[in-house]
């Protein structure tokens, strides 16, 4: 069984069609990409399983269970972990505090306990402290963890995002875009980066991304969105080879 | 070195550096010290206050650090003065430089013991203060239960307008609540009323049952506010801010019209439970609670969602619950002041908890600064100082203390203390020893 499968999905804005008749299934430890031109509706597939949205019609199941429907919480909750592409951070919280917040799900201690700062409460906040601060270090940050979040360069941003979305324990992980706005080099370390959390805690990576090296490099299936459709599937290379994809990239050659 | 010096930039760094020098002793004291102090300045009052006061030619005691005295009577200015010096500056100057050292070791043998004890200790001794400051007079003891419950009352509106970043305007809708919430059940079970009849309980019971009246108060208001919590909460944006004006005014006039509590002419019999200590122990308790909450993860889930909503709901934050439950403990807390309120006053009237009310509570946590529990306890002490010590001048109050809180907006549009954590460990620990000072000034040099 697929660890998520997506059949059919389409959704309305008002008359708009954003995505039509869109398919996915992915396996587990695979890694998946999404390209397309801007405005292809990248980023509203994301929002529609990750329960943003509200797909107008079609299937989406995780793990064989339906999360049409589902509040952003739950599905999160239930191993769906993403990072945004403009980064949605929380301005007045340190580093430390983003990655042990994204642990909400995991907390079994009642308010009462939080009232009164019980045993159980701090021991499961300490707890969380140290898989934040593992995970920090996964991501090479830990020596930004005491730091506001406003204060600290794009790059650490963008790591501190991925650092949080790996803290709900995600089965799959969903990146928007992880080297938007990075120079080569950075684009270099992030690719290293996702590597190493593939392997490290052998998830699922589904993720959107403009920079082709990137993508080629990374992803094993990669799927090509034009106008909220999928024009090509396949493997790096016949993604580039495909006539289709060029055009959408490139535009048709001019007949002589 | 300022002989050596002429220019006058030089002589203001010695200026400054000599004043840096004055301060270092007392930026060395830790909190037990200036607590200690304290505590000798109001005991040192309470022996000697009325005969020097009367040696100073003054009336009697000044009751708020002179400022009363001296708008009312400026000519006592230089006596007031002296007074104040002679009673707490002095000797809190005194105690803080000698003690210093001894209040350092304290400190840190306390720190030994589990936290729980340095903490009682430093409560104890603040407590131990404020109960000779107030033995003075009724006034004394009548503004400080007062200022206490603004406390109670800021550090909870400023969960919902601080750490959850929303406006909220209900905040007398839920004092009044519960006001007569627990002071229905005061009368109800423990006193002879003319409308509720003979007490249900023995009167003697009544001060041991006083928690579960005022937790009676705060579950009325925690109740209520739902009313304003699940219409609001499904967006975000202006809606709450119209919806809790419009419980604040639906509460006022349910209040007015309803007989049984005595309509407009208000409500009063409440015994005379709210005494200093009780009052005291419930705002501690309110601060130790509230801090729990707001630095624990469901706390930090608030700043989460008045940041990005988004993004806190896709990591795996239920919002709507963290919202609702915060602004229902916000007004659970609005209610236990309310109820500590109304039997300090024994006497409620609905008219008190209008816009006026509204205006006092959201200057408090705004001028103390928002996303902060030591921020509240500034703004509402600071608050309810200034409205006090201004009271001789009527009239110009309500202009010297709005200009007040332009300025605080304009230079600290934040709140002047604000988005700072307050850990209790570490108030209470002692300040670093000198030898260390010493060693990090010649590594900073």
């Amino acid at each position: 069984m697929p660890l998520l499968q997506i059949e059919h999905m389409t959704h309305d804005f008002g008359g708009l069609r954003a995505v039509h008749d869109y398919n996915l299934s992915i396996e587990p430890g695979q890694i998946r990409g999404l390209i397309g031109p801007n405005g292809a509706g990248k980023t509203t597939i994301f929002n529609l399983i990750t329960g943003i949205y509200t797909p107008t019609e079609g299937k989406i199941s995780l793990e064989g269970k339906n999360i049409i429907g589902l509040e952003p919480h739950v599905i999160a909750s239930m191993g769906l972990g993403r990072t945004f592409q403009n980064l949605r951070l929380w301005r007045h919280m340190t580093v430390l505090e983003h990655v042990t917040l994204a642990r909400y799900s995991k907390l079994t201690y009642g308010l009462l306990d939080a009232f009164f700062g019980t045993a159980k409460c701090q021991r499961q906040e300490a707890e969380s402290r140290k898989i934040a601060r593992d995970l920090l270090k996964l991501l090479g940050i830990l020596q930004f963890a005491d730091q506001v979040i406003v204060n600290l360069p794009y790059g650490v941003q963008r790591r501190v995002e991925m650092a949080r979305a790996l803290a709900t324990e995600p089965k799959i992980l969903f990146l928007d875009e992880p080297t938007a706005g990075m120079n080569t080099e950075e684009l270099a370390q992030m690719m290293e980066t996702i590597r190493q959390v593939h392997s490290e805690l052998g998830l699922a990576i589904f993720l959107i991304e403009h920079r082709m090296k990137f993508v080629m490099e990374l992803c094993d299936i990669i799927q090509t969105l034009v106008f909220g459709e999928v024009i090509a599937e396949g493997t790096p290379d016949e993604i580039q080879n495909n006539p289709d994809v060029i055009e959408a990239y490139l535009g048709k050659e001019i007949e002589t | 070195m300022e002989e050596s010096n002429n220019n006058s930039s030089a002589s203001r760094r010695g200026l400054r550096l000599r004043l840096h020098r004055a301060w270092e002793p007392f930026s060395k004291a830790p909190l037990l010290g200036w607590l200690f102090g304290f505590f000798i300045a109001t005991a040192l009052e309470q022996l000697v206050g009325t005969p020097l006061s009367h040696l100073l030619g003054l009336p009697k005691i000044p009751v708020l650090f002179g400022f009363v005295i001296i708008l009312k009577q400026p000519a006592l200015l230089p006596s007031t003065i002296l007074y104040v010096l002679l009673i707490y500056l002095i000797p809190m100057g005194l105690i803080l430089w000698l003690s210093t050292p001894l209040a350092n070791k304290i400190a840190e043998k306390l720190l030994k013991y589990p936290l729980i004890v340095s903490l009682l200790v430093h409560v104890g001794l603040l407590y131990a203060s404020l109960y000779l400051w107030a033995e003075i007079n009724d006034y004394r003891d009548l503004i400080l239960r007062l200022m206490l419950i603004s406390i109670i009352i800021t550090l909870s509106l400023n969960v919902v307008n601080g750490y959850m970043g929303e406006f909220s305007c209900s905040h007398p809708g839920f004092i009044a609540l519960g006001a007569y919430g627990a002071s229905v059940f005061s009368v109800l079970m423990f006193v002879n009323d003319d409308i509720f009849g003979a007490p249900l309980l023995p009167p003697a019971l009544g001060p041991f049952m006083f928690p579960i009246s005022l937790i009676a108060g705060g579950f009325v208001a925690a109740i209520a506010s739902l009313l304003v919590a699940i219409p609001s909460f499904r967006t975000r944006g202006d809606y709450l801010a119209i919806i809790s004006l419009a419980f604040m005014f639906i509460i006022k006039s349910l209040v007015e019209n309803l007989e049984i509590v005595g309509g407009p002419r208000g409500f009063m019999n409440q015994p005379d439970w709210a005494n200093l200590p009780t009052v005291f122990i419930w705002t501690m308790l309110s601060i130790w609670i509230i801090n729990n909450f707001v630095r624990s993860t469901y706390g930090k889930a608030l700043n989460a969602v008045r940041d990005e909503e988004i993004a806190a709901n896709s990591m795996t934050v239920n919002t709507k619950r963290t919202k609702t439950i915060s602004f229902m403990f916000a007004a659970f807390w609005a209610g236990v002041a309310g109820g500590l309120f109304a039997h300090v006053m024994r006497y409620v009237n609905p008219g008190t908890f209008g816009i006026q009310k509204l205006a006092e509570v959201l200057a408090m946590v705004y001028f103390g600064g928002l996303n902060s529990v030591v921020g509240s306890v500034v703004g509402a002490v600071g608050f309810n100082i200034l409205s006090e010590a201004l009271r001789p001048l009527e009239m110009f109050k309500w202009i010297i203390i709005p200009v007040l809180l332009i300025l605080v907006m304009i230079y600290r549009p934040s709140g002047l203390i604000a988005f700072k954590e307050f850990d209790i460990a570490k108030i209470v620990q002692p300040k670093r020893k000198p030898e260390e000072e010493v060693e990090n000034a010649i590594t900073s040099d």
